[in-house]
C-alpha cells in the first residue's frame, strides 16, 4: 500500500534509520535483484557565467569576473569526442544562465554534436530551459520541442533542489520556483522526453518539506511516468555564500532509504558517491540504491565546492562488487550495455 | 530479508536473545544482506545499551615506533636508526601530554608503543609512573597484550607480576590492540615475533583476575578466512564468559598502505567493515560495548556505524600516528564538539567517559 505524506514525515523524522534501510533494501531487491548499474558520461559545463547567483553555488561567476568562461563549439565538440573515445555513452551539458546567449546557440550546439557523434545528449536543467524560453520569448513546451528537434534526448533532474518555495526564496530567490520546475518536467514528459528527478538536502529544509518534495514528484510521475530515476544529493557548503554544515552521512542514508520507500512509481534510486564519497556511496546500495550514477569525466560544479572525488570504471566496479553485487554499465535509459564478471 | 530457513532462524534467535553458533556466524558472513544484518545488530545494541554513545577526550601517546616485531600488516614500526624512527624521552612524553592538557576536558591517555629492542620494562614503567605523577587527573589506559607479553619476556617477570607493577604505577585499563586474529596460522605468517594467540588471551585472563579491565580487537581484511574471523570472535566470547573483564570490542580493518602486506592485498570495502561490525555485535553477546573507531572507518562511516551495533566512537585522540602511517584518510584528531555533533546527528546521546566507561560529569 502507498505510504502517505504524514506517515512518511513521521518515519523520516523519528523512524529507526536501520529499519528504513531494511525496508528500502527489500524493495530494491525485489525489483533489481543483484544488479547495480552505472553510466560512463561526461559533464560539460559550457559556461560559468550566471545571472542567478544562488547562494548555495560555488561555480557561478559574473560576466566581468576574471575566471568567467564560455566554451566555444570546437571546445565542446572536442570534449564530446573525448567522451566517445573513452567509452562514454552520454554527455550532460549544463551551464549557468548566460545573459546573452539565445536558443539558436543551443540548437546549433546540439545539431553539431548529433551530426558528428553517436551519443546521448542528456542535458540542460529545468532552470536553463526556462531561461532559454524567456530569452526566446516562447513557451517552455515550444522551447523543448525545438531542443528535441535539434537533438536533445532527455533532461537531467538538477535544479529541483528542494521543491519548497519557502526554502527557495531563502537560498535561490532568482532561480525558478517549485511550479516552474514541475512544469518544465511535465512539458518534457508530454513530448516523450524523459528525465530524472533530484533533491538536495541540507538547505535548511524541514523533514516535512523533504517529503513534500517527494510527494510533488510522485504526483507528477503518476500522471506522466517520465521520471527514470530519483537522486538525492547533499548541499556542499564549501566555497558558497550559504555556507553551514553539510548534511550528515546518517541523514543522507535515511533520506535515501525514504526516497526508495516513498517513490514507488520511480524505478531507479541513485546513490551519490560524488557528494558522499565512495564509502557512503557504496553503503547506499544497502539502503535502497540500485544505481551509482556516473563515472564523471568532468564535474566542475561539484569540484568547485570542494568535493574532488574521482572515479574510474575499475574503482566503480570494485565498489559494486565489494558490496556483493553484480556491476553493469548502462545507457541513459537504464538499458544494460555491459556486465562485469568477477575475477 | 533473504527468505531462507537459516536466516529466519538466526533472526528469531536474535530476537529471543539466544546465543548464535559458529555456523550462524559463518552464515552471516556469507549473507549479502547488509541492511538486515545491520538492523539486527542495531536492535541488540538498543536493547542492551540504550541510546548512549561513549566517547573519550583523550590523547594517544605512542612512545616509540621502533619495534622488534615488524608485523607485515604494520606501517608504523621501524628498525632502530632507519628513516622516520623515533623514541620519545620521558620529557618528550610529558611535553606531548602538557600540550594536550590545553584542552580542559582532557580525561586520559592511551599509551601504546612499539616493542623497543633495547628499552627495559623499568623504562616503560618509569614513563608511565611519571605521567601518572605529573598528570594525576588523567586516566591511564595503555599497553596491549602484545606489549605486556614482551615486558614479561624481557624482564623475566611473570605476566601477573608485570601487570601488578603497571597497576601500581597507575595503569587503570589495558588497550585492546595486538589481538589481530587469534590464530597461530595467521600469526606465524604475519607476526611471528610477538605474543601468540594463547599468550594474548592469557594476558587478558590474568588482568581480569587482577581486576584490571581490558579491551579486545580484531584486525581483519588481510589473509584470514571468514572461519578465522568467526573463530576469533568466539575465542573472545568464551574468555568473556569466563572472566567478564572485556569492556569494548574494536574492529580494525587492515589498512594496506605502506605495509609489506599491502603490496598484494587491497583495503576492505566499507560494506565489509560495517558487516563485520554488526556481526561482531551479534556474536559477542557478552560484550557490553562495540567501538566504531573513526580513525579507520572515517568520520561519516563511523557515524553510520552507530546504526550497525556500535555504541562507542573512541575519542578526540589529539594526534593519531599509527594508522595514519598506513594511509588513514581521516583527520589526525577530532574536536570534542565534532564528536558530540556526529553522535547527536545519529539521534543518540553523547557521553564522555573514562577508560572504564564511567560517564564523566560535564560542565
Amino acid at each position: 500500500m502507498r505510504i502517505g505524506e504524514k506517515e512518511a514525515t513521521e518515519m523520516l523524522a523519528h523512524g529507526n534509520p536501520m529499519e528504513l534501510g531494511k525496508m528500502a533494501d527489500a524493495i530494491r531487491r525485489e525489483r533489481f535483484g543483484n544488479t547495480v548499474t552505472f553510466i560512463v558520461d561526461r559533464n560539460i559545463n559550457y559556461t560559468n557565467i550566471c545571472q542567478n547567483e544562488c547562494r548555495f553555488c560555488a561555480f557561478f561567476r559574473r560576466k566581468e569576473h576574471k575566471d568567467a568562461y564560455l566554451l566555444d563549439y570546437d571546445t565542446i565538440l572536442g570534449k564530446v569526442k573525448e567522451t566517445v573515445e573513452a567509452g562514454g555513452t552520454q554527455v550532460m551539458i549544463q551551464g549557468g544562465l548566460h545573459p546573452d546567449l539565445g536558443l539558436p546557440f543551443y540548437e546549433e550546439m546540439l545539431r553539431r554534436i548529433k551530426s558528428r557523434f553517436d551519443i546521448t545528449i542528456h542535458s540542460f536543467t529545468a532552470t536553463e530551459i526556462q531561461h532559454f524560453a524567456r530569452q526566446e520569448g516562447i513557451s517552455i513546451l515550444d522551447t523543448l520541442k525545438r531542443l528535441q528537434a535539434a537533438g536533445l534526448d532527455s533532461l537531467p533532474g538538477g535544479g529541483a533542489e528542494i521543491l519548497s518555495d519557502r526554502v527557495r526564496q531563502k537560498v535561490s530567490p532568482k532561480k525558478i520556483m517549485t511550479e516552474d520546475w514541475l512544469h518544465v518536467m511535465e512539458c518534457a514528459h508530454s513530448i516523450g522526453m524523459e528525465s530524472t528527478a533530484t533533491m538536495v538536502i541540507g538547505l535548511g529544509e524541514t523533514m516535512e518539506e523533504r517529503i513534500g518534495h517527494m510527494e510533488k514528484i510522485r504526483r507528477l510521475q503518476d500522471r506522466t511516468g517520465g521520471f527514470r530515476a530519483f537522486i538525492t544529493w547533499t548541499f556542499q557548503p564549501g566555497n558558497t555564500e550559504l555556507g553551514g554544515e553539510k548534511a550528515s552521512a546518517w541523514d543522507y542514508m535515511k533520506t535515501l532509504a525514504m526516497t526508495r520507500i516513498y517513490m514507488d512509481n520511480i524505478a531507479h534510486i541513485q546513490g551519490s558517491w560524488l557528494t558522499q564519497g565512495e564509502h557512503i556511496g557504496q553503503l547506499t546500495l544497502g539502503f535502497g540504491g540500485d544505481d551509482l550514477g556516473s563515472i564523471m569525466l568532468e564535474e566542475n560544479v561539484v569540484r568547485a565546492a570542494g568535493t574532488g572525488y574521482e572515479m574510474s570504471i575499475r574503482k566503480m566496479v570494485q565498489m559494486i562488487q565489494g558490496a556483493g553485487r553484480e556491476a553493469a554499465q548502462r545507457d541513459t535509459e537504464y538499458r544494460i550495455l555491459k556486465r562485469f564478471p568477477r575475477n | 530479508m533473504l527468505c531462507t530457513k537459516e536466516y529466519e532462524e538466526i533472526e528469531q534467535k536474535v530476537m529471543r536473545g539466544e546465543r548464535l553458533t559458529r555456523e550462524d556466524g559463518l552464515r552471516l558472513f556469507a549473507c549479502p544482506d547488509l541492511a538486515w544484518i545491520g538492523a539486527m545488530a542495531d536492535y541488540v545494541r538498543k536493547k542492551k545499551c540504550g541510546d548512549i554513545v561513549y566517547y573519550n577526550v583523550n590523547c594517544h601517546v605512542n612512545l616509540t615506533n621502533i619495534c622488534l616485531s615488524r608485523c607485515k600488516f604494520c606501517a608504523f614500526g621501524r628498525d632502530e636508526g632507519s628513516p622516520g624512527a623515533y623514541a620519545m624521552s620521558k620529557e618528550d612524553a610529558i611535553e606531548l601530554v602538557r600540550d594536550a592538557m590545553r584542552d580542559p576536558h582532557l580525561a586520559g591517555l592511551h599509551v601504546v608503543s612499539g616493542l623497543h629492542p633495547t628499552w627495559s620494562f623499568e623504562h616503560y614503567l618509569d614513563i608511565l609512573q611519571t605521567l601518572h605523577e605529573k598528570f594525576p587527573s588523567l586516566y591511564l589506559k595503555g599497553f596491549t597484550g602484545v606489549e605486556i607479553t614482551h615486558f614479561s619476556r624481557i624482564s623475566g617477570l611473570s605476566v601477573r607480576e608485570v601487570l601488578l607493577r603497571l597497576k601500581d604505577a597507575g595503569l587503570q585499563a589495558i588497550a585492546g590492540g595486538g589481538a589481530e586474529i587469534l590464530s597461530d596460522r595467521i600469526r606465524r605468517e604475519l607476526c611471528p615475533k610477538k605474543a601468540t594467540a594463547d599468550e594474548w588471551l592469557e594476558v587478558a585472563r590474568t588482568a581480569h583476575g587482577l581486576g584490571i579491565k581490558t579491551n579486545a580487537s580484531m584486525l581483519y581484511g588481510h589473509i584470514e578466512t571468514m572461519e578465522e574471523r568467526v573463530d576469533h570472535l568466539l575465542k573472545l566470547r568464551s574468555l568473556q564468559d569466563e572472566t567478564g573483564g572485556f569492556q569494548t570490542f574494536i574492529c580494525f580493518p587492515f589498512l594496506p598502505k605502506n605495509t609489506e602486506l599491502g603490496k598484494t592485498i587491497s583495503q576492505t570495502s566499507m560494506w565489509d567493515d560495517l558487516r563485520t561490525m554488526a556481526i561482531s555485535r551479534l556474536l559477542l553477546d557478552n560484550f557490553q560495548n562495540i567501538k566504531a573507531y573513526w580513525v579507520m572507518l572515517t568520520v561519516p562511516v563511523a557515524q553510520v556505524a552507530l546504526g550497525f551495533g556500535a555504541n562507542d566512537i573512541d575519542g578526540t585522540i589529539h594526534k593519531e600516528t599509527i594508522l595514519h602511517d598506513a594511509g588513514a584518510t581521516s583527520p589526525l584528531a577530532l574536536q570534542e564538539d565534532t564528536i558530540i555533533r556526529i553522535i547527536r546527528e545519529a539521534g543518540r546521546i553523547p557521553a564522555a567517559s573514562d577508560c572504564n566507561f564511567n560517564i564523566l560529569p560535564t560542565d
